[in-house]
């Protein structure tokens, strides 16, 4: 599903990602580890097609509209509600049935009382929630999860850890995270970075 | 179809964040009519029409500076571009989208400006009308394009100026020609050129500009 060699990327004179050999297959779950400045969000966003390498070589054998990214910001309008939101990339994205699947994605990360208030109204976990509720919104193959339990309480945590092990083994996973021991069972290869 | 259902969404999302923000609308709108009672303090007596329909012309180029700057402002705070060009749909649907809503602002303002013209300074003729329409097409083409351009970049509210004055000359000696010429058909034709000649190339050229 990713293939990367001799991956690089610098900002300005600041190498960021070097000489990086990277495969995941398949359904793999692949964890990234390293301390802060080591590449982490860096090589998410690559992935994702955000960013372009200024060495090397990376291959993403999916198209852009089957990636489900979840980035450090919700990437959400704080000024629409939580519905209008979930509502304005379910067009985008295509999603089929978007009013129930919309409706079940709030359900399960409990924002479903919340779907009319504005974003803004959120508490940090409450918008974290709703980030996740948008990567998964067109049910991708590829999911790239930038530290995703940021901000999360321990109620919100579980939320995800049940999540992402319905998800392991169906759809290919790359999660950075600080707290790799909450995904060691489900990850089939580990990457440290820094 | 697909493509005008996200132009529609995207469109819709821009003003219904303005009706609950009201922050461009109402700016463009306070700052045109500030301008005019300016100008009219500042134009001597017995000055002629022509000085006064140039004035309102730069006003109106002002005044669309002013809401193209805010234009990809929620965007660029929330690093929104990046969800929004992760989406399957075509990049130039955001472009269409954006400029739908801006032309949306641009024309609200001058519901306000022009009758305000009438007011201070001559009588609205539709040449001048005809020629603030086309004038916003084009505007609002290039504008939202040179916008997202300025949006990435830390010095983007002097970008945005730097970048749109010199290609809004065309507007301005179009849209003067057109509110004082004996022959305004032929400036409204230049104006309408314009505005096709742009659109098509910030049509084209926007995905360049949001990707990397």
């Amino acid at each position: 599903m990713i293939r990367a060699r001799g991956l690089g990327r610098s900002f300005g004179t600041k190498r960021v990602l070097r000489d990086l050999d990277l495969d995941v297959g398949e359904r793999d779950l692949l964890v990234v580890t390293g301390p802060n400045g080591s590449g982490k969000s860096t090589l998410l966003a690559l992935c994702a097609g955000l960013l372009a390498p200024t060495a090397g070589e990376l291959e993403v054998g999916v198209d852009r509209g089957r990636v489900g990214y979840l980035a450090h910001e919700p990437l959400v309008y704080r000024e629409l509600t939580a519905l209008e939101n979930l509502e304005l990339y379910g067009c985008l994205y295509r999603v089929p049935e978007r009013r129930e699947r919309i409706g079940m994605l709030l359900e399960r990360f409990a924002l479903w009382e919340a779907r009319h208030e504005r974003v803004s109204a959120f508490s940090r976990g409450m918008q974290q929630r709703l980030a996740l509720c948008r990567t998964l919104l067109h049910d991708p193959d590829l999911l790239l999860l930038d530290e995703p339990y940021a901000g999360l309480d321990e109620a919100g945590a579980a939320l995800l850890d049940a999540e992402l092990g319905a998800l392991a083994g169906e759809r290919t996973l790359v999660v950075s995270t600080h707290e790799p021991e909450r995904v060691a069972a489900l990850a089939t290869s580990r990457l440290a970075l820094g | 179809m697909n493509y005008l259902s996200d132009v529609g969404a995207l469109a819709r999302k821009d003003l219904r964040l303005e009706l609950r923000s009201r922050d461009t609308f109402l700016s463009m709108v306070l700052f045109v009519v500030a301008t005019l009672v300016v100008f009219s303090f500042s134009l001597p007596a017995g000055t002629a029409e022509e000085a006064s329909y140039g004035l309102l012309w730069v006003a109106l180029l002002f005044t669309a500076i002013l809401g193209l700057t805010r234009a990809f402002a929620a965007e660029r705070e929330q690093r929104l571009l990046d969800g929004l060009i992760l989406a399957p749909c075509d990049r130039s649907a955001i472009w269409l989208g954006k400029a739908i809503a801006v032309l949306a602002f641009l024309a609200l303002a001058e519901v306000v400006a022009l009758p305000a013209f009438a007011l201070f300074f001559e009588p609205v003729t539709w040449e001048v009308v005809a020629a603030v329409v086309l004038a916003n097409l084009g505007l609002a083409a290039v504008g939202t394009l040179l916008a997202a351009m300025a949006a990435a970049s830390r010095a983007r509210e002097l970008l945005l100026p730097l970048l749109l004055l010199p290609l809004a000359i065309p507007i301005v000696v179009g849209g003067v020609g057109a509110s004082i010429s004996d022959d305004p058909g032929r400036f409204l034709g230049f104006l309408g050129l314009y505005d096709l000649i742009f659109a098509i190339l910030s049509w084209a050229s926007f995905e360049y500009v949001v990707t990397e």
